[in-house]
């Protein structure tokens, strides 16, 4: 029998643990890591933290060294992947060429929402996603200029965190009547807007862009208010959306992502997803969901690679998440959607350290840790294994200093 | 060059050799040992690149510092010599370092 072949699309986390996996997995046939990016697939989420606040490298940014996919004997390749033909288990490459696969898994991971108002191509308007956005960014960020950032989700916010850090005037806007209102409960969304005061940022809230205007450059973001905010450089953090056109076309099944079962499968049992760009179902939220962070990508690559070696391998982890901002470190536990219930420990109004617990129907379903580990650990061991519902009476409802840290 | 040896929790063991400045977490990813996954990249965010140190070296590697302990505390696995590996800094001196690893990772 010839050698078996299989090709990740996309090298970043969810592909680079499908392809570390697969030899901890026993694959002994080839691996071909295919990425659109130029450097070894590196960690993202430092990019709008230490990176940002020039506090780090690209090349420390590596996933994994160049030595390890040479030892592991993983082929990376350089190319985008512009087409999938699964009659005949072919992808075709940006290069010319094409390459055949006995297994594929897609990784192709999320793009920025773009802003659709009228001046969002001038010069000075930014993303945020890959490394190259921020060499762009860092080459405008000077001490004492004015940023905008539209967006006050936590790529937004820890975006402001950094850019405070190189000294530069910032304003955040966001559309919604309180920052992270997507994800948090106000109580957590009304502590970043102090801390983000505290440290000198100026937030808007229920702010609408309109346009962005000025000559060559940006120069001011107009809001529907008709008022008008200066601006040298504008970053835009309005969510992500899934790469999933590769996969579209091929004919696999979409649903806000390429859906997946509990084993990365998609729709084709040749082809497997991980990461960003899928979605599934996931009985403990009873609903499909599309996560949005590395554990989770980890853990959709990791029974992805199990898959294309033939084994079993379920995802079962809790999706878990954190973002840095100043000496702020929140890690969040769960999912908290459908809460109708929070029981907060400590003071977010004063304090620096405080955990906001989701309870919904009296159980626990997540918790945000703001500078409190031991809360994070004992929530997410508690969600991970607890077999019944965690109530109200079994939370760790004292202060760090109680438990005597 | 200096070597590292890691014990899993069922007795197999998987040397690597070091690299200056790296973390311990990462000559594990580096050199793929299983059962460290490294998850936070090295935050001390996330608790899955916990290793216990051999006894007789843990003074030579350094306490556990302010969040990383508190990460450790609650940890049931936790063993007097704990340390998350992405928060301890290899050196040359390390040759012949052994930590183990716990039955589960967080
Ligand atoms: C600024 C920022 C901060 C973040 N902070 C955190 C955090 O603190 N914690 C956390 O858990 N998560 C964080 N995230 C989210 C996290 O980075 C993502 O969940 C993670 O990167 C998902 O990995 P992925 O491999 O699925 O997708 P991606 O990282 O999006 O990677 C997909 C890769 O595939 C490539 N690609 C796409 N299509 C093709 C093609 N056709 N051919 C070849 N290559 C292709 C892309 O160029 C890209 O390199 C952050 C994200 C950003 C942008
Ligand atoms: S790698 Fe996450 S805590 Fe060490």
């Amino acid at each position: 029998m010839s050698v078996q072949r299989a090709v990740i699309v996309g090298a970043s986390h969810a592909g680079a643990q499908v392809a570390a996996s697969l030899r901890q997995e026993g694959w002994a046939g080839e691996v071909v890591l295919v990425g659109d990016e130029s450097a070894l697939p590196y960690q993202r989420p430092p990019l709008s933290k230490d990176y940002l606040a020039g506090k780090s490298t690209l090349a420390e940014l590596a996933i994994r060294s160049a030595e390890f996919y040479a030892r592991q004997e993983i082929r990376l390749l350089g190319a985008t992947v512009e087409r999938i033909d699964r009659s005949a288990g072919r992808v075709s490459l940006s290069t010319g060429e094409s390459l055949g696969y006995d297994k594929l898994a897609l990784c192709t991971g999320a793009r920025p929402r773009r802003l659709r108002v009228p001046g969002a191509h001038l010069a000075g308007v930014h993303y945020l996603r890959t490394a190259a956005d921020v060499d762009l960014i860092r080459a405008t960020a000077k001490p004492g200029s004015r940023a905008v950032v539209v967006g006050g989700g936590y790529v937004g916010l820890e975006t402001a965190a950094s850019l405070r850090a190189l000294g530069l005037d910032v304003t955040v806007l966001e559309a919604t009547e309180r920052v992270l209102e997507r994800v948090t409960a106000p109580e957590v969304s009304a502590f970043f807007d102090r801390i983000h005061r505290e440290e000198g940022v100026c937030i808007q809230t229920s702010a609408l862009v309109e346009a962005l205007a000025g000559d060559a450059r940006v120069r001011e973001v107009v809001l529907s208010s008709g008022e008008s905010v200066p601006a040298d450089l504008v970053i835009v953090g309005i969510g992500i959306e899934p790469n999933t056109e590769l996969a579209a076309s091929a004919g696999l099944v979409i649903d806000n992502g390429v859906v997946i079962d509990d084993r990365a499968r998609t729709s084709d049992p040749d082809i497997v997803a991980a990461g960003d760009c899928t979605s599934r179902d996931i009985a403990r939220y009873g609903s499909r969901v599309r996560l949005e962070c590395v554990p989770s990508a980890g853990e959709q690559a990791k029974a992805a690679a199990a898959t294309i070696s033939g084994k079993c391998r379920e995802i079962t982890a809790l999706p878990w998440f954190w973002s840095d901002q100043y000496d702020v470190k929140l890690q969040i536990a769960g999912l908290n959607t459908g809460y109708d219930e929070v029981v907060l420990s400590g003071d977010p109004n004063r304090d620096r350290d405080f955990t906001c617990f989701y309870l919904r129907q009296g159980e626990l379903i997540a918790a945000d840790c703001v500078n409190r580990p031991r809360d994070f650990v004992f929530s997410k061991r508690l969600l991970t294994q607890a077999t019944q519902g965690v109530g109200r009476a079994e939370l760790p409802l004292v202060t760090v200093s109680d438990l005597g840290a | 060059m200096a070597v590292v040896t890691f014990v899993s929790h069922d007795g197999e063991t998987h040397a690597a050799s070091l690299e200056e400045g790296q973390s311990l977490m990462q000559v594990a990813t580096n050199n793929a040992v299983p059962g460290i996954d490294g998850d936070c990249g090295g935050e001390a965010a996330c608790g899955t690149c916990h290793v216990i140190v051999d006894p007789p070296w843990s003074d030579r590697v350094g306490p556990s510092g302010a969040d990383e302990e508190q990460m450790l505390a609650m940890n049931p696995e936790r063993e007097p010599t704990s340390r998350l590996s992405c928060q301890m800094v290899v050196s040359e001196a390390w040759n012949g370092l052994t930590v183990r690893l716990p039955e589960f990772q967080m």
